[in-house]
C-alpha cells in the first residue's frame, strides 16, 4: 500500500485500485513517459472524471487498465487491482475474462469504431459470443434487443447499418455494447467528444441514468471541465504522464488546490460566467519524450520555486479522498497566495 | 435595423438573402428516370450585416450551415443564391481578377492549423505567401516584414521560429502561425472557422486573446463561427444562431444570452455543461437530432423538436422579426404574442 491509497474508505468498497503505475510508448529515436507513478482507487458506484489536455496519459491510462496497451507502449511498474486481483499479474486468458465482461471500454469516434458493413444486431451477437462463446446467437440477439431498448433505440433497428444511424444514435450503440455483457466498470474515453451540444447532454444524461440502473462503477475520461462537474463524484486532473490533483467534484471546482487546476479553470469559458477575464495559462505542455525536471508543470507555473526545477512533489493529502501534488502545499494547506476561488 | 439588413450604406459587411444548394450526384439510372435533382439546402436565405470592427458569432450545431456561410463571405465559395457586398463591392459580381485582388481584404483562419501549413515549407516560408503572391513587396523585404508579423503574434524569439517546419511546432504555435500568415497582407475582413476546436485546453485561452488582440489592433471585422457557445460568448459582440441552413436568432452577444428568445437558442443554451458543479443536473433537454439538409422539414425546420410547437409551425415559414431593439428572431410565438410560455417554462424551472 503506497502513497495515493486513500484508506479510509475502508477495503470491501474498493472497486480498483492503480499502485504506482507507470507507462511508456518507446521509439528508436525516444521514449514517451505517457504514464508516470500513477495511484488512485474507485470505489463501487463512484464516478471518476479523469481530466487533462491531449498527451496527459488520460486515455492511457485508461487503456492500461483494460489490458490494451501494445508495443510499443509498454507498462514498466505498478499494479492493478480490480476485485482483489492485481491484472498485470492475470495470463492473457484470463485478462479476457476480466474485459468486457467485468470492464468494458466505450470509446470517442462511434463510426470509426463500428464495422460499416454490419448490422448493429451483428455488432452485438458477435461482441456478446466473443466473450462467452456457451450464449447461443439466439440469447445475444434478444440481448442486444434489450439494451437497444435500455438506450432508447427502437428493436426494429437492430438489422440497420451504422450509416443509418446518426450520430448520437451510434455512440447509444457503442456504450450499448459496453454495457452488454453487464460489465462492474465502464470507462469511457471522450464519449460524447465527437458529437453536437444538444446531443451530448442527451447522451451524458443516458449514461448517468443507465449507471444507476445497471450499479456501475464509471471512469470518464475527458477533456471538458463542464462534462466532469455535470457527471463525476471525484476528479483526477493529469498533466503530463502525472497526477496533479485529485479530490471530489465540489472541492475542485470551488477551492482546487494544484496551480495546474486552479489555471485550467481561470483559463476556460463559461457561459454561466458574467464578463470574466480568461487567464491564459503561458507556454504549452511539455514534449513527453522531453519532460522538464522535476515537477512537470513548473515552465509554466506562477509559483513555481527552486525545488519545483529539481524535485518531483508526491501527493499530499487535501482533504477527505483528496490529494494535489506540490510542494507549496506541504504543512500549509490555506496558503494566502493559493487563493480559493469565488 | 443593423441586423435584419433594412438600410444600406452604414455597413461595412452586407450579406443579403444568401442561399447554397449542393446537388446530389446520382446514379445514372437515377438520373435517367427522376427529373427533379435534389440538393442538400446547406445555407438557405441568410441575411446579417456588420459594421466595420464587429467581432460576429456565428454558432450551430455541425450540419447548420454555419461554414459554408463563413466561405461564401470570403470569397471561396459562390453561393446558389443572394449577395455578399464588402465595403460597397459586390464580391461575386467581380471579375476573377477583380476577386483576385480583393482577395487581400479577407482571410481566413481555420480549425486545424496542421492541415493548413505545407508540412515542407518553413514556417517563415508559410507566412511570406501571402506577401509574395498578394502584394508588392519586394522579396528583401519580405523576411523582415515576416519576422515583425511572427514577433506580434508570440512566436518569440521570431528569428529561432522562421526556419521551423510546422511539425517541430505546438498545436497553439501552429496557430498563432496560421494567424500570422492571414494578418500578414493586412486583411479588413477576417473568417476564423472554429480556431480553437483543436488547440489545447489550457491554450485556447492564449489564441482567443491574440485574435482580439490582432482584430482590435488592425480594427479587422471578425466572423467567428463556432460550436462552443462559451467561447462565442467570450469573443463576440454579435452573434447568429443557425439551424439547417437559416438563422433562428441575433442580437447583440449581451442579450441573446440574458434573454434567448427562439426555443432553439434556448436549448443549445441548456445543454452546454457548466464547469461547475451547482449547476448539475435539471436539464430540460431536446429530444432528437438536426435533420437533413437535403430534405428540412416544411414550415419551421425546427418545429419537429420544438417543445412549443403549435399549428402554424408546421405549415409556415416564420422569418426573422425584430421584436426588441437589434434582437431578431425567427418565431410564430413571437409573431402570434404567446412567448409567454417561453417565459412560464423559465420561471418554473
Amino acid at each position: 500500500m503506497r502513497k495515493g491509497l486513500i484508506q479510509s474508505c475502508g477495503e470491501d468498497l474498493t472497486l480498483l485500485q492503480i499502485d504506482s503505475l507507470s507507462v511508456e510508448y518507446r521509439t528508436l529515436a525516444s521514449t514517451a513517459k505517457a504514464v508516470q507513478d500513477v495511484s488512485i482507487g474507485l470505489e463501487k458506484g463512484e464516478t471518476l472524471g479523469l481530466v487533462g489536455e491531449s498527451g496527459s496519459g488520460k486515455s492511457t491510462l485508461g487503456l492500461a487498465v483494460m489490458g490494451l496497451i501494445r508495443p510499443p507502449g509498454y507498462v514498466t511498474s505498478g499494479r492493478i487491482v480490480f476485485e482483489g486481483s492485481d491484472l498485470r499479474m492475470l495470463s492473457e486468458g484470463a485478462l479476457r475474462a476480466v474485459r468486457g465482461r467485468k470492464i468494458a471500454m466505450i470509446f470517442q469516434d462511434p463510426m470509426t469504431s463500428l464495422n460499416p458493413v454490419k448490422k448493429i444486431g451483428d455488432h452485438y451477437i458477435e461482441y456478446i459470443r466473443a466473450h462467452d462463446p456457451t450464449i447461443s446467437e439466439a440469447d445475444a440477439r434478444s440481448t442486444a434487443k434489450h439494451v437497444l431498448e435500455d438506450l432508447g433505440i427502437p428493436d426494429t433497428r437492430i438489422d440497420d447499418y451504422p450509416h443509418q444511424f446518426s450520430g448520437g444514435m451510434r455512440q447509444r450503440v457503442m456504450i450499448g455494447l459496453g454495457l452488454a455483457l453487464n460489465p462492474s466498470l465502464i470507462i469511457a474515453d471522450e464519449p460524447t467528444t465527437a458529437l453536437d451540444v444538444i446531443v451530448e447532454a442527451q447522451i451524458l444524461k443516458l449514461m448517468s441514468d443507465l449507471k444507476s440502473k445497471y450499479s456501475l462503477s464509471l471512469i470518464l475520461i475527458t477533456h471538458n471541465m463542464g462534462v466532469v462537474a455535470e457527471m463525476a463524484d471525484r476528479v483526477a486532473v493529469m498533466y503530463a504522464g502525472r497526477l496533479a490533483e485529485v479530490a471530489t467534484t465540489t472541492q475542485i471546482f470551488e477551492s482546487p488546490k494544484h496551480p495546474y487546476t486552479q489555471a485550467l479553470l481561470d483559463t476556460i469559458p463559461n457561459i454561466e460566467a458574467e464578463d470574466r477575464v480568461l487567464k491564459a495559462i503561458s507556454g504549452t505542455p511539455p514534449d513527453l519524450t522531453d519532460l522538464p525536471t522535476g515537477c512537470p508543470f513548473h515552465p509554466r507555473c506562477p509559483y513555481a520555486f527552486d525545488r519545483c526545477r529539481a524535485e518531483v512533489p508526491e501527493l499530499i493529502q487535501t482533504g477527505e479522498r483528496s490529494e494535489a501534488a506540490c510542494f507549496l502545499l506541504e504543512g500549509m494547506l490555506a496558503r494566502p497566495s493559493l487563493k480559493s476561488r469565488d | 435595423m443593423f441586423l435584419t439588413g433594412g438600410d444600406v450604406g452604414s455597413a461595412f459587411i452586407e450579406v443579403e438573402r444568401l442561399r447554397k444548394y449542393f446537388p446530389v450526384q446520382k446514379g445514372l439510372v437515377a438520373q435517367l428516370f427522376s427529373r427533379s435533382t435534389e440538393s442538400v439546402k446547406a445555407v438557405d436565405d441568410v441575411t446579417f450585416e456588420l459594421e466595420k470592427g464587429d467581432v460576429f458569432g456565428l454558432v450551430g450545431e455541425s450540419g447548420s450551415g454555419k461554414t459554408t456561410t463563413g466561405r461564401i463571405t470570403a470569397g471561396l465559395l459562390k453561393p446558389s443564391m443572394g449577395k455578399v457586398v464588402i465595403d460597397g463591392t459586390d464580391i461575386y459580381a467581380l471579375q476573377s481578377s477583380g476577386l483576385r485582388r480583393f482577395r487581400k481584404k479577407m482571410q481566413l483562419v481555420y480549425q486545424d492549423p496542421l492541415s493548413s501549413l505545407n508540412p515542407k515549407m518553413t514556417i517563415g516560408d508559410a507566412i511570406g505567401e501571402p506577401l509574395r503572391y498578394l502584394s508588392d513587396m519586394k522579396e528583401s523585404k519580405r523576411r523582415d516584414a515576416v519576422l515583425e508579423l511572427m514577433d506580434r503574434v508570440g512566436l518569440s524569439p521570431s528569428d529561432m521560429f522562421y526556419g521551423r517546419f510546422p511539425h517541430q511546432l505546438s498545436g497553439g504555435q501552429r496557430q498563432r502561425v496560421v494567424i500570422a500568415r492571414a494578418i500578414s497582407i493586412g486583411p479588413e475582413y477576417l473568417v476564423a472557422d472554429e480556431p480553437v476546436a483543436m488547440v489545447d485546453v489550457s491554450v485556447r485561452a492564449q489564441i482567443m486573446e491574440l485574435l482580439l488582440k490582432m482584430q482590435k489592433e488592425l480594427n479587422l471585422t471578425l466572423l467567428l463561427i463556432t460550436h462552443d457557445l462559451a467561447v462565442a460568448k467570450y469573443m463576440c459582440n454579435k452573434i447568429s444562431v443557425m439551424y439547417l441552413g437559416k438563422i433562428m436568432e441575433n442580437g447583440r452577444t449581451k442579450d441573446l444570452f440574458a434573454n434567448p428568445q427562439h426555443p432553439y437558442t434556448r436549448a443549445l443554451l441548456e445543454a452546454v455543461p457548466i464547469p461547475d458543479p451547482r449547476h448539475r443536473g435539471g436539464k430540460e433537454l431536446l429530444s432528437g437530432e438536426i435533420p437533413s439538409a437535403l430534405n428540412p422539414p416544411k414550415g419551421c425546420r425546427f418545429h419537429p423538436r420544438c417543445p412549443y410547437v403549435f399549428d402554424r409551425c408546421s405549415l409556415e415559414e416564420p422569418g426573422l422579426v425584430e421584436h426588441d431593439e437589434n434582437h431578431a428572431v425567427a418565431c410564430h410565438l413571437y409573431t402570434e404574442g404567446k412567448s409567454s410560455v417561453l417565459l412560464a417554462a423559465k420561471k418554473s424551472k
